[in-house]
């Protein structure tokens, strides 16, 4: 049955299914239970599933995750919420230390199946540490899977497919994103494997690679320029680690330019990573350097001039015109 | 800048509630009088008024050889990073009664999140002490199945086993394994750290958290006065077993080099837990007679008389005074004890050197439940690299 649904309503209805398809499945985190989470993505669910499996934690970061660690090696596959992308630091030794690393120091004898759900992202005219990126610090850790979903139809399935992977799982949401623009969901289609990327707009000027909540303002770009008879591809990474770089080598290959997006700053970011692959697999169908538009290489600032600061379309357009002309 | 300068208790407290120097006491070396102690030094039984050790004369015995056994363990293991067969070894010389009183208080169903100390637990759990090496010795990050002997693996980080033994806690209160009554199903953690890892974040959400819980989880603190070179008073200006109220929880102080009372006290605690009253936090308090680990020099930062006192409370000494007074044993006895060691010191020798290095390609084995593409065309790559070495080194 199609119904048409917005990215909270789509991750709330994966996690539900996940619950009842699951009874080891647990949810964790700050207010997650009568609240519902701060956005109201576990809605309901502590009513229906109970406060032994929609756990409200204690004000601790380090503490949500490492618990979920003694749970997970219980046989449970809890998924927690770290409430925004800026409070993810204090369990930042329990994700990289033993929750990335349990699975190869116990030769495969212990299993982390585990998803850490971070509203990522600015946009929101928040106050500081609420409109972070901080994806490339884990996308930069063996042992942990990094996916972004971009929007709601993903959002079902995408994070049902986390929860059935036996790999932690950073799971990050466009938190922009979260009550925005609506989809029609038909929960009887088959969903694409997690750790793909899509093609979600043909082109044949140039590649524009994006995930989260730039694949928004890439789609916007791609539209715009269409009106100047350009004609952009567009790919929703939508998985960071490992990276599913078979689309974009085609890709690559067919329109020979790139601009990469995202909302993490430029240096050492996503972006880094694609351009050195695109780079060493397509040398010589490009026909200009792999551009980046990202956020600069400076705290987040305050949030009246956020928009300054997020790659928005006309500096994607303005990468996409000088790579054109390069 | 002296101790009072840099927090000292203050001598006026008016309207802060009572002086916290009478609330706590002066500093105790020895423990202090609510230290729980069933076996002196010399080897004589006490009572305590709460807690008492309810086995026979051969359980005894058992703890005698297990902790023999393990200082033996411990004594190979040194000589063998001495020999250049260990790049490191942490040493648990003057432990052995805290850790087989409370190896030996646990029940098949529960649970241990050790540190990188806890060998003396590792034997109770009948862990090969030999899959203890492979670790110190640089050929795996811990070998054994955690899930056959209900023995997690060695964990580096100070105090981040604690919130995993509190969250393991959490699932058996999930699987309905607390509070049931029947002695064979209930089940209860227990979670290893010292004085050092009782400074760390962790190990204090982890009591928020088992407290909030109720979690059926013993936090049991070997505070053996020394964080590498940094005293107990640098970790806590109060004795540590008084923190747990704070929490929320009952925390008792025992002698750590007393096997009788380490195991009534765990014994005690773990029984707590299984029938749903809650995290216990204990505190052994013991000694490190060695050094933190084989790269470490104690002369540095601590006095040898403080080492001499100590060795006054050998936890092996008291118990063969025990026995060897008490006419429980006899010469035969304590030689074939003697002469079991021995020949698990030989085996140990022998096994280290043969532990094999791993291969190179395995580098890539397990870092996913399944190898990913990319590190598939990693693992290829480098296995051609090193394909291409083989006619040169011809």
């Amino acid at each position: 049955m199609s119904t048409k649904i917005t990215l909270a309503k789509g991750l709330n209805m994966g996690l539900r299914k996940a619950m009842e398809d699951d009874p080891k499945v647990l949810l964790m985190g700050e207010d997650v239970g009568k609240l519902g989470g701060v956005f109201r993505i576990t809605d309901g669910l502590q009513k229906d599933f109970g406060e032994d499996r929609v756990i409200d934690s204690p004000l601790a970061e380090s503490g949500i995750v490492g618990t979920a660690v003694g749970l997970a090696l219980r046989g449970y596959r809890p998924v927690v919420e770290i409430q925004f992308d800026g409070f993810v630091y204090p369990a930042y030794d329990q994700i990289v230390c033993q929750v990335a690393k349990m699975t190869f120091r116990s030769q495969g004898k212990s299993r982390m199946p585990m998803v850490i759900r971070i509203p990522f992202g600015g946009g929101i005219g928040a106050v500081e540490h609420h409109s972070e990126s901080p994806e490339a610090q884990f996308a930069h850790t063996p042992g942990l899977k990094v996916v972004a979903c971009s929007n709601p139809v993903d959002g079902y399935w995408m994070i049902q497919q986390a929860i059935a992977c036996d790999d932690p799982v950073i799971f990050l949401e466009p938190k922009r994103q979260y009550h925005a623009d609506k989809a029609d969901l038909d929960d009887t289609a088959t969903p694409a494997p997690l750790f793909s990327s899509r093609v979600v707009r043909r082109g044949t000027d140039i590649t524009v690679l994006a995930y989260g909540p730039t694949v928004k303002t890439a789609m916007a770009a791609a539209e715009a320029a269409a009106t100047e008879g350009r004609s952009l591809e567009v790919i929703d990474l939508r998985t960071l680690s490992p990276l599913d770089m078979t689309p974009v080598y085609e890709s690559v290959r067919r329109t020979g330019r790139v601009v990469v997006t995202h909302e993490a700053h430029v240096n050492l970011g996503l972006g880094a990573e694609l351009s050195a692959r695109i780079t060493e697999q397509c040398f010589y169908s490009l026909e200009a350097p792999v551009l980046r538009v990202g956020a600069f290489d400076t705290p987040y600032p305050a949030s009246r001039i956020e928009e300054d600061y997020l790659p928005d379309l006309d500096r994607v357009l303005d990468a996409v015109d000088r790579s054109l002309e390069f | 800048m002296t101790q009072q300068a840099a927090g000292g208790n203050p001598a006026n407290t008016a309207g802060f509630g009572p002086d916290l120097a009478e609330v706590f006491g002066p500093s105790q070396q020895d423990g202090g009088p609510e230290l729980v102690q069933l076996l002196t030094p010399e080897g004589e039984r006490v009572e305590h008024p709460d807690f008492s050790f309810d086995l026979g004369d051969d359980a005894i015995l058992g703890f005698y050889r297990d902790m023999v056994l393990t200082r033996r363990i411990d004594t190979e293991a040194t000589a063998l990073q001495r020999h250049g067969e260990l790049g490191i070894w942490a040493q648990l010389l003057g432990q052995e009664a805290a850790q087989i009183g409370a190896g030996r208080a646990l029940r098949p169903q529960d649970y241990v999140f050790p540190t990188y100390r806890e060998h003396g637990v590792a034997w109770c759990r009948g862990i090969d002490p030999l899959d203890l090496l492979g670790l110190f010795r640089g050929v795996d990050q811990g070998s054994w199945d955690p899930k056959a002997n209900n023995f997690g693996l060695y964990t580096i980080v100070i105090g981040a086993q604690t919130l995993h033994a509190t969250g393991y806690a959490m699932g058996m209160q999930r699987d309905g394994v607390v509070g049931t009554g029947d002695p064979d199903r209930d089940a209860a953690v227990i979670a290893h750290f010292g004085d050092g890892a009782s400074s760390q974040g962790d190990v204090n959400e982890s009591f928020v958290f088992a407290a909030s819980y109720n979690a059926p989880v013993v936090f049991f603190c070997q505070n053996n006065q020394w964080a590498i070179s940094e005293p107990f008073e640098r970790q806590s200006r109060i004795p540590l077993y008084q923190r747990a109220l704070g929490f929320g929880f009952p925390g008792v102080r025992v002698d750590g080099n007393d096997v009788l009372a380490t195991y009534a006290v765990t014994k005690a605690a773990l029984n707590r837990a299984r029938d749903g009253q809650g995290p216990t936090f204990v505190e052994a308090y013991t000694y490190r007679m060695g050094a933190h680990t084989t790269t470490d020099d104690p002369t540095r930062y601590r006095l040898s008389d403080d080492l001499e006192r100590w060795k006054l409370k050998d936890p092996i000494a008291r118990v063969e005074a025990y026995l060897r007074r008490n006419g429980i044993a006899d010469d035969g006895f304590f030689a074939g004890v003697q002469e079991e060691a021995a020949d698990l010191g030989a085996r140990l020798r022998e096994g280290c050197r043969a532990l094999p290095d791993p291969s190179p390609l395995s580098i890539f084995d397990h870092v996913y439940t399944e190898l990913t593409e990319e590190l598939e065309q990693q693992r290829e790559a480098f296995a051609a690299y090193l394909e291409s070495f083989e006619g040169a080194q011809a």
